[in-house]
């Protein structure tokens, strides 16, 4: 008993050893790689252009929601007019980036990761490093890059198609003032709130991207899988980590804030 | 010979998987300009030499000396590095890149070549290798000769002086095999590189090497040129050397022995 916890104490510690060496010599590597803007320009794509529709779609039901619950909690207590800071506040501080991470680890991440596992699989990764291309400059750090790019612009998109979302539910559907509603979102959201979203997103998406190349590239680490298996078992691996990273992050960054 | 005639050599060589050893003190040297070939069984641990050899595992223990360098040496590691070219047995091509895109990614990578000459060199290589009219074309899209040498274009186009062959007809037919060490001999004396091959197929590669060496249990068992090997009469390399052979016998006999269907 006491062994199999030593061993697991050590498996962590060994393990966040190697995935902080690992970010480490990504964000490195970056001096070494040529024609980053370019990798740099794909990799916004893939994480930021092609995630647009989910973003889009979750950020407006989103506020729709919020709007929604938001109205029949505050009628209670008269206190309608309230519902755009309500809104405002939830889903700057919290909501946009959380979500907006989840769905990106959701949909590029996962893509990420399974990316970087076949390319371990077949040596693509291998023949790189044979041609004297680093791997992880060429491969993962342009999308670190990236990463701290799009995801603060996703998380603004969703703050603002929330906040449209709230208005239609709130304004359009339930009758609360259009000019009240956008007032008190105006008067609610400082400054700081907004730091804090765009801090939170960026270190989401370094986290997040960090973990599902960390994933990926080491897909053939995986001990009780190989082949395709060992890719979905790391693409999981990925987006389950990713995941529970951005709620523990969260908890820790607000902790900060408030 | 001098050791500089020499492009390789491998002195005492090791390397084990959890706890299993694989290379047991393995050495070998080749000559420079050479087609050299290392053949061994199935699972005698040839590929993972290659492997040792090209940098992708760590041997245990031993050296790997390029002309005259040791690899342990960064600098002569990075040196080996931008002369030396690996083809994996898969081709390990990038299969979101088409075939030219593939070709020029050394180029883009590893020089500071302007576009215009990646592109020329890129297309030329290509040309050599009559892959010039499948430029545009996805690996996936290929065949599977036509993917080896498009893995052998993206091979020579840096111009490396050794190039790495790991099983380069591993699961291929006997006339694509042929095709395919007729290809290595080929643009080995075009580009006179020279070509460490490991594979399994004792005829064909016999035919075109230079030398020879047989892994077998981790170690050499043998070194020499193809004429020695094929003279030879140890009972461990002739065993090897004559398996197709016996192979074919031992099936003619079991069909011998079928009764005949009236």
């Amino acid at each position: 008993m006491v062994r199999q916890i030593g061993q697991t104490t050590l498996g962590i510690v060994r393990d966040t050893g190697d995935f902080t060496l690992f970010c480490g010599r990504a964000f490195l590597s970056l001096s070494k790689t040529r024609r980053l803007p370019r990798r740099i320009l794909r990799a916004v794509y893939e994480q930021g252009a092609v995630c647009l529709p989910v973003i889009a779609i979750v950020g407006v039901f989103t506020g729709l929601v919020l709007g929604l619950q938001g109205y029949h909690v505050l009628s209670r207590f008269g206190s309608e007019g309230l519902l755009g800071t309500l809104v405002s506040l939830s889903l700057v501080r919290e909501m946009a980036p959380v979500l907006a991470a989840l769905m990106l680890v959701g949909q590029a991440g996962s893509a990420f990761a399974a990316e970087l596992g076949i390319q371990r699989n077949t040596e693509q990764i291998a023949a790189l490093e044979t041609m004297g291309v680093n791997s992880l400059g060429y491969l993962v750090a342009p999308r670190l890059i990236a990463a701290l790019l799009v995801f603060p612009a996703q998380a603004a998109l969703f703050v603002v198609l929330g906040l449209w979302g709230g208005s239609l539910s709130g304004s359009v559907l339930l009758g609360v003032d259009s000019g009240v509603y956008w007032s008190a979102v105006e008067r609610a959201v400082e400054f700081r709130d907004l730091r804090e979203c765009f801090l939170k997103a960026a270190s989401f998406g370094v986290l997040t991207t960090s973990i599902c190349a960390y994933m990926g590239f080491h897909a053939d680490r995986n001990t009780s899988s190989a082949g395709a298996r060992a890719v979905s078992a790391s693409t999981t691996r990925a987006v389950v980590f990713s995941s529970i990273t951005v709620l523990i992050a969260d908890y820790v960054i607000s902790s900060f804030f408030i | 010979m001098e050791t500089t005639d020499f492009a390789l050599e491998v002195e005492g060589l090791e390397k084990g998987f959890d706890g299993n050893a694989v290379l047991k003190g393995v050495s070998l040297r080749v000559p420079r300009g050479s087609i050299f070939t290392v053949l061994g069984p199935s699972g005698t641990g040839k590929s993972v030499l290659l492997k040792c050899i090209g940098n992708i595992l760590a041997p245990d223990s031993g050296r790997i000396v390029f002309e005259g360098r040791p690899l342990r040496d960064p600098a002569a590691r990075e040196d080996f590095r931008k002369r030396c070219s690996f083809l994996f047995q898969g081709n390990a091509l990038f299969d979101s890149l088409t075939a030219l895109e593939n070709v020029a990614l050394p180029l883009e990578q590893t020089t500071s070549l302007g576009k215009v000459e990646i592109f020329k060199r890129s297309l030329k290589a290509l040309q050599q290798l009559e892959m010039k009219d499948f430029a545009d074309r996805y690996p996936g899209r290929l065949s599977g000769g036509m993917q080896k040498r498009l893995a052998l274009a993206r091979a020579i186009v840096t111009q490396p002086e050794i190039v790495l062959f790991d099983e380069p007809t591993a699961g291929l037919d006997p006339l694509r095999r042929n095709a395919v060490f007729s290809m290595i001999a080929k643009y080995q004396r075009r580009f006179r590189f020279t070509a460490l091959v490991v594979t399994h197929d004792v005829p064909e590669a016999l035919a075109v090497s230079d030398h020879v060496a047989l892994l077998n249990q981790g170690r050499i068992a043998f070194e020499g040129t193809p004429a020695a090997f094929a003279a030879s009469s140890e009972s461990g390399i002739a065993l090897f050397r004559d398996s197709v052979e016996a192979l074919r016998q031992s099936l003619a006999a079991i069909r011998s022995e079928q009764p005949a269907i009236s």
